[in-house]
């Protein structure tokens, strides 16, 4: 008996013929790129996958996608997806978001959807501008920029999205940068290989509006002295020279020089699956300090909780085990009852 | 007619062809409860009857104040009931500002049941009262019980062991027993509710037992009231019944439709006045593979649904009218992707919060226009609390089949108000056909049905079925971005005409009364009752009245403007500013007029009466 092999899915079986509306240079492409060489790494059939998307430039990513896609309305995407899961725990269901999306209209769903731990997975493309609409500031622009509704900069303290996401009880939370293509694919899969909602924020350059929003962590000659890249059981390293290292006192973090005495061993060694919550938290906002570099890679991947559409469809089958099957005749009759006779 | 019968023991007993009755008091007094065990006890003699709970927006306002009182109306009958009664023939207060609240609605002469417990100063200044009305002369015109129900109850309770407030919170159902004995009324349906209800509290059970039956013992041991009263069984079409109330018809009604389509149930909601007992009705159905999902918002309840539909399953959301203010342009993407989902406004009075538990049918202009751009939808609309049963199975089938969203209009007033219902057997319901899209040869998102103009439902995890959907303008059948002029107003047409298509399932509406004549009553939604009572009673004096009720809103029947020409005069009683009549007049060049009522609370008959009456005479 011969039995039917399936050739492998490629990269290209996840391209679609429509054409991409991007602007030429944008971030975005690199994103699609790298997606469309993961999916089929995952050994996934192709009808499982589902893309759904809100609005903005991020969100046209459906159409580009040769899978199950849904475009829907601004910021609903999570629910949207949630509904999805509910009904088709099954299905591999990827969301695609930007800073405006997921943080500012659909801020809601998103912490929500988090909190949950509904079994999706988030990219959240973030350029700290709005770029569909042309150029105002988004929830993750720094504060003091001059947009276009901003002509005397905002007012407005930014949010951090990884630690926003760690605050709504995020099972996996992770970032990376358009640019760093084996570090996206890398993070992509980890991603994927997490059960329950995983949250990954993409630092994604507009080049239109906002260009160069993150050189001081992509440009070659200023990155490394920039960016600490979380590796799991590695100690936090970093500089041009690797000399830089970040220790860990308590809830304290320290930039400290290698050498004179201070070795690997003094350093803080990541630990992604930390139990505490308030470790990935401390390690999402060290960039705000002066002298500490930006973290990418994974902060938080915490497995132990079970994803919201198997504890509700585990809860209805527990109902019928326990009940049996509902009978539609017996349920109209419920309750108390009196005959009519002709 | 009443007729007089002597029964032993110098009590009077007679037999009336209807009462009504209704039960007020705090919030905190049991009402709804105990008019709800009056009722399925008369349900069960096997009366025809309609109840309106009628209770506060605050779950517990100030006891003993006047905005915490709540109150439950119920009108049983040997004959037919469309209405809870314009007028109450008993009614039993359980303190004074119960009592002002409700006594002008009091017939004269009428039975009045006061706890004379609670007639102290505190409780006539809590209900800002000048003087106590026991002693000023102000019931003369009734014939008053003033009973000590708090003592009273005490008393019949002192063994058990209970502490004071433990007791009095018992005091409602010695008032229902008190009824029971006076309408002559088995207490062992109230006695089934209180073992199964309490079975884990078997100590309150037997306190409110004891406390009814001391209720009914009292009367017949003092001859109270020296008269009692009789109401035969209704003469209803023979079947099986039971009590329904139309938030429990609607859930009811979906399971079937899930059932009979073979689809999962998938219910987003956000819990909001009145409609959550839906939620919580559809909660209870796990066994039925229902799904129910309180999502973060109202927003989220509608979204999470229309996945749940893209996914495969028969997708309902839940809400009153500022949650369907939320939910408008989630419901524009469930009309531009063309996916089959049913949208269920409970109404209630607004605008904004405006009156979270009282009645009103002012969102039918939202329901049919309230969208961005043109969005046509498809509405419905309840008549009676059973009718919203067969509703949301109508509701369901017009979604699936024709690929669209759905709005199903109920109130206030059907969502809490109670009728028997006779109980369908399965063949009755109607099928509700599904099938999904599966071979990928020559399959386009957007193909369609020629009959129904529906586009194919294919559902992920399809194999070779990939495609994308969105809210962006799209090519016909492609379902490819489409921003070309005349493809935009081509997609515009078809949406429209799809829409159109349903008044094929549509049947011709005939109205009922008079073929044609002077009059033709044109409503819609809970105003049935009132209406139908109104026209009976107007028919009998000679009048010649037609009384057509539009379940479909969009489209109308076919023959509706037709129809409307047979009569001199076309009047629309609506409980809004006129919102149908609106619709009739610039669709039909029709001069139909507004009958109009805006107090949160329903039509009474004798108001429907003397608007026709004013037309006619």
């Amino acid at each position: 008996m011969a039995t039917a092999t399936i050739p492998p899915l490629t990269k290209k079986d996840f391209q679609t013929d429509q054409e991409v509306r991007w602007c030429p240079g944008c971030g975005d492409y690199a994103i699609l790129s790298a997606v469309q060489s993961v999916f089929p790494e995952l050994g996934i059939p192709r009808e499982k996958f589902v893309v759904i998307s809100g609005i903005g430039c991020s969100s046209r990513f459906p159409y580009y996608m040769n899978t199950f896609g849904f475009h829907t309305i601004h910021g609903r995407a999570p629910a949207v997806a949630t509904g999805l899961k509910l009904i088709r725990p099954d299905l591999e269901v990827w969301v695609a978001t930007g800073d405006g999306d997921a943080l500012s209209i659909g801020g809601n769903h998103t912490i929500h959807m988090l909190r949950r731990n509904v079994g999706l997975k988030v990219l959240l493309f973030n350029n700290k501008i709005y770029g569909l609409t042309k150029g105002q500031y988004s929830p993750t622009s720094e504060i003091g920029k001059k947009t276009k509704s901003t002509p005397y900069g905002t007012a407005d303290r930014p949010f951090n999205p990884v630690s926003l996401a760690i605050g709504s009880e995020a099972t996996f939370v992770a970032r990376t940068v358009d640019v760093f293509m084996q570090h996206m694919k890398d993070t992509l899969k980890s991603a994927a290989a997490h059960k329950g909602a995983a949250f990954i924020e993409i630092l994604q350059n507009c080049n239109i509006f906002n260009d160069g929003a993150w050189h001081d962590l992509t440009e070659k000659e200023v990155r490394s002295e920039h960016v600490v890249q979380l590796e799991h059981g590695k100690p936090l390293i970093f500089g041009k020279n690797r000399d830089k290292g970040i220790k860990m006192d308590g809830l304290e973090l320290e930039v400290v020089q290698l050498g004179n005495g201070v070795t690997e061993k003094d350093l803080l060694i990541h630990d992604e699956h930390h139990p505490r919550a308030s470790y990935a938290f401390v390690l999402a906002h060290m960039e705000h300090r002066p002298g500490f570099p930006t973290p990418i890679g994974v902060l938080r991947n915490w497995g132990d909780v079970p994803r919201y559409e198997d504890v509700v469809t585990t809860q209805i089958k527990d109902v019928i085990a326990k009940k049996g099957a509902g009978d539609l005749a017996k349920l109209l009759r419920a309750g108390d009852t009196w005959e009519v006779k002709a | 007619m009443a007729t007089t019968i002597e029964t032993p023991r110098h009590i009077t007993k007679e037999v009336l062809d209807k009462a009504v009755i209704r039960f007020c008091g705090d919030s905190g007094d049991g009402m709804q409860i105990t008019g709800n065990q009056f009722t399925n006890t008369v349900a069960l003699y096997g009366n025809d009857l309609a109840t309106f709970p009628d209770y506060p927006a605050e779950i517990r306002a100030p006891a003993g104040t006047l905005p915490g009182v709540s109150g439950f109306q119920v009108q049983f009958s040997s004959g037919d009931v469309y209405t809870p009664g314009d007028s109450v023939d008993a009614l039993v207060a359980m303190n004074p500002a119960a009592l002002k609240m409700n006594l002008a609605d009091l017939k004269p002469n009428g039975i009045l049941i006061v706890n004379k417990d609670d007639f102290g100063e505190t409780d006539l200044r809590k209900a800002q009262a000048t003087s106590n009305p026991l002693e000023d002369h102000s019931l003369d015109a009734y014939r008053l019980f003033a009973v000590e129900l708090t003592r009273l109850t005490r008393v019949a309770l002192q063994e058990l062991g209970l502490d004071a407030k433990s007791m009095d919170r018992c005091k409602n159902f010695f008032a229902l027993g008190m009824c029971f004995w006076l309408y002559n009324r088995p207490m062992d349906s109230t006695v089934r509710w209180l073992d199964d209800k309490f079975s884990k509290k078997p100590l309150l059970a037997e306190a409110n037992k004891r406390a009814m039956k001391a209720g009914y013992s009292f009367c017949e041991a003092t001859e109270a009231f020296q008269i009692s009263y009789e109401i035969p069984p209704a003469h209803l079409s023979p079947g099986t019944y039971r009590n329904l109330s139309g938030n429990q018809a609607l859930a009811l009604g979906f399971v079937a439709a899930s059932q009979k389509s073979g689809l999962p149930l998938f219910q987003g909601s956000y819990p909001i006045t009145p409609a959550s007992d839906i939620l919580h009705e559809l909660s209870m159905y796990k066994d039925f593979g229902v799904t129910t999902f309180q999502a973060e918002d109202e927003i989220a309840a509608i979204t999470s649904a229309i996945g749940a539909s893209y996914a495969g399953a028969l997708a309902i959301t839940t809400t009153s009218g500022p949650g369907m203010a939320l939910k408008t342009e989630a419901m524009g993407l469930a009309i531009a992707v063309e996916l089959p989902l049913v949208i269920v406004d409970v109404q209630r009075g607004g605008p904004s919060t405006g009156l979270p538990t009282k009645t009103e049918q002012a969102d039918l202009l939202q329901a049919l226009y309230g969208r961005n751009s043109e969005a046509p939808i498809p509405v419905l609309a309840a008549a009676t609390p059973g009718d919203c049963f067969w509703m949301a199975m109508e509701a369901s089938r017009i979604a699936v089949k024709y690929m669209v969203p759905v709005i199903l209009l109920t109130d206030g007033y059907l969502a809490n108000g109670a009728e028997p219902w006779r109980i369908p057997t399965l063949s009755e319901l109607p099928e509700i056909p599904v099938k999904f899209v599966t071979d990928p040869t020559n399959f386009h998102p957007y193909s369609r049905n020629p009959a129904t103009l529906a586009r194919p439902w294919a559902i992920p995890g399809t194999p070779g079925l990939e495609h994308r959907l969105g809210g962006l303008e799209k090519q016909d059948v492609t379902g490819n971005i489409n921003y070309e002029p005349l493809n935009h107003e081509h997609m515009v047409r078809l949406r429209a005409a799809k829409v159109e298509a349903i008044v094929q399932d549509i049947p011709d509406i005939v109205p009922v009364g008079d073929p044609e004549g002077d009059l033709l009553i044109v409503a819609w939604g809970s105003t049935y009752g009132a209406i139908t009572a109104g026209v009976n009673a107007q028919r009998a004096l000679g009048k010649r009245i037609g009384h057509v009720h539009l379940r479909n809103l969009n489209p109308f029947p076919r023959n509706l403007g037709e129809v409307m020409q047979r009569y001199r005069h076309v009047l629309v009683p609506e409980m809004n500013m006129g919102q149908l009549v609106l619709v009739l007049r610039s669709k039909y060049l029709v001069d139909a007029q507004g009958f109009n009522k805006i107090q949160g609370r329903p039509f009474k008959q004798a108001e429907i009466e003397g608007k026709i009456e004013e037309i006619l005479d």
